[in-house]
């Protein structure tokens, strides 16, 4: 699960992680107030006003900016929010952005310069183990550090039986190149990083940029948080974070009816059972010549109320041309599934677009007379290599 | 041959009297597995399914002598099934349960680096020694004996490729479902090693999907090491960065784990790859008839 940064940095925060200090806001007067009181604490007019959506590059499409004075912080604020932000990641559309974050200003003069780093902390998959991933290159694009210049990325991998050893964090300060109370702070910063990750059950932390300021503190600038949804049962307060606003209305409709579903922008529809079947579904639409309208797994009990709510959430998407239905009966009964579609069918009125059921595995057979039986519209198919036939002859018309 | 079980493994059921637990329990006794009784804390003495159910692996292995358990508890409690499977001296653990938290996984990767036992899954549809033994939640009635060895990180994706081998006039040796999550014990690489060395098994299907490295880990290792032709899918050539898509592990991070990166690296180490999955059992019959 994402979560916003004001949201990530108070939890790394709750566990002695430094992070640049901030208030979140919902309208410029909120933002104006923010900034009263980061003077009060930092005594300086300066703040950052930063949107917080569920998108990295945010900078780059405008969504951060600095404001020297609260009449900059009121305008700056009523122009981020409610703006579409565009980012790199968002996608051509952008994402519709509810509040700010008024950040204190870290990048104040003094004694040395200031310098950003990268640090993050995820799984190794082929290992089985975590690492923290870090970089002098801080503040740009990690995909590209690591493409121009792999070097200057370095991993340290974390004994599970262990944890992070103190000797690890000394080499991962001496790595990045600071040195007397920079190194200090730093040593304390990863070791309370990892901490956090570890308590937390997080998948993944990026911290791009960590900063040392010129008074050679380290603190983190931005922090991607990323938690373990299969561990959300044991994290009640952080499950509380989710912001459905972030998420499509169309997944989180779907989630509720325990429908695993994702929005993609094609013409074809498709209901699977099981996640690899549905995956090689969409594929299977884009070789018969369409493209997927979405990812949508209906899991190991489809019955006639997954069924209808498939074909309603599918229906809801104006851009379906064609449904293509792919079910490979274990558990689950090709004739239950069968009457499923038929009573949603009936029950739903007139589906517009042609539908295409595909029925494998147990009861197959009787699945298939169903359908042909049941005066509907709809093709039916048993082998897979049929069912893309169908799909490219539907489109075809 | 075949491998992992077959017709002599003697199977416990973790989770026995569970719905799940009793279902499954009830199908693989029907398909034939040597299953020889579960395990519920707290339900030991009583039977189940005419078959003993003990409070304990322990117990279970000490008076039955299983070798053999397949895990059908809630996520919460798979991590310590799963450990609890590998002290007792359990050799081979199916892990069905989908869910389990990543940290959980991580520990019990390293509590079994050490024990001499290996795990299938979690997040898997289990193992299937066709006409022997069905460790796992698959429909039997689709597999008939042959000499062609699946893995596959997807459940009903393998069943579709099952069923084409056996339209295609083939047949199964084992089928592995190594499962979809993030941290698995059985990457993709040591499933097709088995097969690999596996007399009876003459083709080796290898089903993967975006994210992670492990097809292409098992692509190199066949380009050095391959004696038999492999008939190689990926999903989610369709799929979008950044997001999960349903499994755990289904998601796309960098350049390296997607569909077309793993399909050119496993083309490049001498794979048959299809773009089609409903040409996988086509596939596997012709490369075998080119023998």
């Amino acid at each position: 699960m994402n979560i916003h940064e004001y949201q990530g940095k108070a939890i790394l925060k709750s566990f002695g992680v430094r992070v640049q200090e901030g208030i979140v806001a919902d309208t410029p007067e909120e933002a104006v107030a923010a900034a009263q009181k980061m003077k009060e604490d930092f005594n300086s007019d300066w703040v950052v006003v930063k949107a917080q959506i569920h998108a990295g590059g945010r900078g780059k499409g405008g969504g951060v900016k600095l404001a020297k004075n609260h009449d900059q912080v009121k305008e700056l604020a009523g122009q981020i929010i409610g703006m579409q932000l565009v980012t790199p990641q968002t996608g051509p559309e952008g994402k519709l952005v509810k509040k700010v974050l008024i950040a204190q200003d870290v990048y104040y003069p003094g004694e040395s310069d200031v310098k950003e780093f990268y640090m993050s902390v995820l799984l190794d998959r082929a290992k089985g183990r975590n690492i923290i991933m870090y970089s002098t290159e801080g503040g740009m694009d990690i995909e590209e550090v690591a493409h121009s210049t792999p070097e200057k990325i370095f991993k340290e991998e974390i004994d599970p039986k262990v944890g992070l050893q103190p000797f690890q964090a000394r080499k991962i300060a001496f790595n990045l190149g600071v040195s007397g109370d920079a190194f200090k702070d730093m040593v304390k910063f990863i070791t309370a990083l990892y901490k956090a990750y570890d308590a937390t059950d997080s998948s993944q932390f990026e911290i791009n940029p960590v900063l040392k300021t010129s008074d050679n503190k380290i603190l983190a600038v931005d922090a991607k948080v990323n938690l373990d949804d299969n561990a959300l049962y044991r994290h009640a307060d952080y499950a509380a974070m989710r912001d459905t606003d972030e998420e499509d209305p169309t997944e989180v409709e779907a989630s509720k009816s325990n429908l695993n579903y994702v929005k993609l922008d094609g013409n074809v529809g498709c209901m699977v059972n099981g996640a690899g079947l549905a995956m090689a579904t969409m594929d299977i639409i884009k070789l018969a010549g369409g493209e997927p309208a979405n990812f949508l797994d209906v899991g190991g009990t489809a019955n006639a109320q997954t069924v209808k709510a498939g074909f309603n959430i599918i229906l809801s998407d104006p851009n379906v041309k064609a449904i293509l239905i792919n079910i490979f009966g274990g558990i689950v009964r090709c004739d239950r599934v069968a009457q499923g579609v038929i009573d949603a069918y009936n029950e739903i009125g007139n589906i517009p677009v042609p539908i295409i059921v595909r029925l494998q595995g147990t009861n197959a057979k009787e699945a298939k007379e169903l359908i042909d039986n049941s005066g509907l519209q709809v093709y039916s198919a048993i082998l897979l290599k049929e069912a893309a036939e169908r799909v490219k002859e539907v489109l075809a018309k | 041959m075949s491998v992992l079980v077959n017709k002599n493994s003697k199977v416990i059921v973790q989770g026995f009297t569970g719905k799940e637990g009793t279902y499954h329990a009830e199908q693989m006794i029907a398909y034939g597995t040597n299953v020889v009784g579960g395990v519920t804390p707290g339900k030991g003495g009583q039977s189940h399914l005419d078959k003993p159910v003990f409070n304990t692996v322990k117990d279970a292995v000490d008076q039955t002598g299983a070798d053999v358990s397949i895990i059908f508890v809630p996520p919460a409690f798979g991590a310590d099934a799963i450990m609890e499977a590998a002290e007792a001296g359990i050799k081979v653990i199916v892990c069905i349960t989908e869910g389990i938290p990543t940290k959980d996984m991580i520990e019990v990767k390293e509590y079994i680096s050490d024990k001499d036992t290996r795990l299938i899954g979690p997040n898997c549809p289990g193992i299937i020694t066709a006409d022997e033994a069905k460790i796992g939640i698959m429909p039997g009635f689709i597999f008939k004996k042959g000499n062609v060895g699946v893995v596959s990180k997807s459940g009903t994706l393998t069943y579709e490729a099952v069923d084409q081998v056996v339209k295609a006039g083939l047949g199964i040796t084992t089928a592995i479902g190594i499962g979809g999550d993030p941290i698995i014990g059985t990457p993709t690489k040591e499933a097709v090693e088995m097969l690999m060395n596996d007399p009876e098994t003459h083709g080796i299907i290898m089903i993967g999907e975006i994210g992670g490295g492990m097809e292409a880990e098992a692509a190199r290792w066949i380009k050095d090491n391959g004696t038999k032709p492999v008939v190689g899918f990926i999903a989610g050539q369709t799929a979008p960065p950044g997001r999960r898509m349903g499994h755990a592990g289904a998601i796309v991070g960098g350049a390296d784990d997607t569909a077309a990166a793993k399909m050119k690296i496993m083309r490049e180490c001498g794979i048959r790859v299809v773009e089609s999955p409903a040409e996988i059992g086509a596939a596997m019959a012709e490369e075998l008839a080119k023998k």
